[in-house]
């Protein structure tokens, strides 16, 4: 499934990285350690964390992750949207928890 | 394939700029058609010796060098040193500021990220000293 149809299905707000939407959503991955994610996260996976600065980018981009999604409406800084445009990462927000947003994509047929 | 090497400043504490040196690195792997599989190897080896520079150290370089049959990454710092290498080298053993924590660093598993990655792998450091990492991924034949 692309990024941009899974982001729309669940209705998720887009908050920088437009480019990078065209990814191949392939598996989903949640941890707020960033080296436990650069040991475990796959290719393709959709990354769900509470971490917002700027790091969280270079950390997706370097994996090729699918896209980043910040559940409970957590606010990210500017110049991280900033970066993620630059480098083409998608960067959604949701208003429900990691387990809400892990749910729905396992619906969608992400296993 | 000639000979390449490129050196990177990297800053100490500077969490903008961090991570800029391994995309960069990543960025030239890929535009030489380097085999992905190595490049992920590489991209996550040298992120977390650039994460470690940013966070523990006073500030160092990280190294490129492409030579026919192997990538080679050398980091390298001004200090403070590890005191304890082995101790580090250990899945969790981690020194991180709560600070640093509150970001998400300090889950101790950077040393044994790196190690994983490489073929070959040194950590030389002594108290008061720099830290010098060697990580070593061979290229396949024929690349
Ligand atoms: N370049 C360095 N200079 C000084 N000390 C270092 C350096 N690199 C690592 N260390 C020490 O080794 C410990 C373990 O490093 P490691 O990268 O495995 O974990 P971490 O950086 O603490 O956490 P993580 O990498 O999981 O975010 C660090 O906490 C620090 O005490
Ligand atoms: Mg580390």
């Amino acid at each position: 499934m692309l990024v941009k149809d899974a982001g729309e299905k669940m209705g998720l707000k887009l908050l920088a990285g437009k480019t990078g939407t065209d990814r191949e959503l392939t598996g989903v991955y949640i941890c707020d350690l960033l080296s436990w994610v650069m040991a475990h996260g796959n290719k393709g996976d959709a990354w769900i964390t509470v971490q917002t600065h700027s790091n969280i980018i270079a950390v997706a981009a370097l994996l090729e992750l699918s896209c980043i999604i910040v559940p409970e409406e957590v606010e990210v800084e500017e110049d991280t949207l900033q970066k993620a445009e630059d480098e083409g990462v998608a960067v959604y927000q949701s208003s429900i928890s990691a387990y809400g947003i892990a749910k729905e994509l396992y619906k969608m047929g992400i296993e | 394939m000639e000979d390449i090497k490129y050196v990177f400043e990297v800053e100490k504490d500077d969490f903008v700029r961090a991570g800029e040196t391994s995309s960069k690195i990543k960025k030239t792997l890929r535009e030489l058609g380097i085999d992905s599989s190595i490049i992920r190897k590489i991209s996550i080896a040298t992120y977390e010796a650039e994460m470690n520079i940013v966070i523990h150290s006073l500030g160092g370089q990280i190294v490129l060098e492409i030579t026919p049959g192997t990538i080679k990454i050398t980091a390298s710092d001004r200090g403070p040193g590890i005191a304890d290498v082995e101790l580090a080298m250990k899945e969790g053993y981690s020194t991180a500021s709560d600070r640093v924590r509150e970001m998400g660093f300090g889950a101790g598993m950077g040393l044994p990220n790196m190690k994983k990655c490489s073929d070959r792998f040194c950590v030389t450091s002594s108290e008061g000293k720099g830290t010098y990492i060697v990580i070593e991924v061979d290229l396949k034949a024929g690349e």
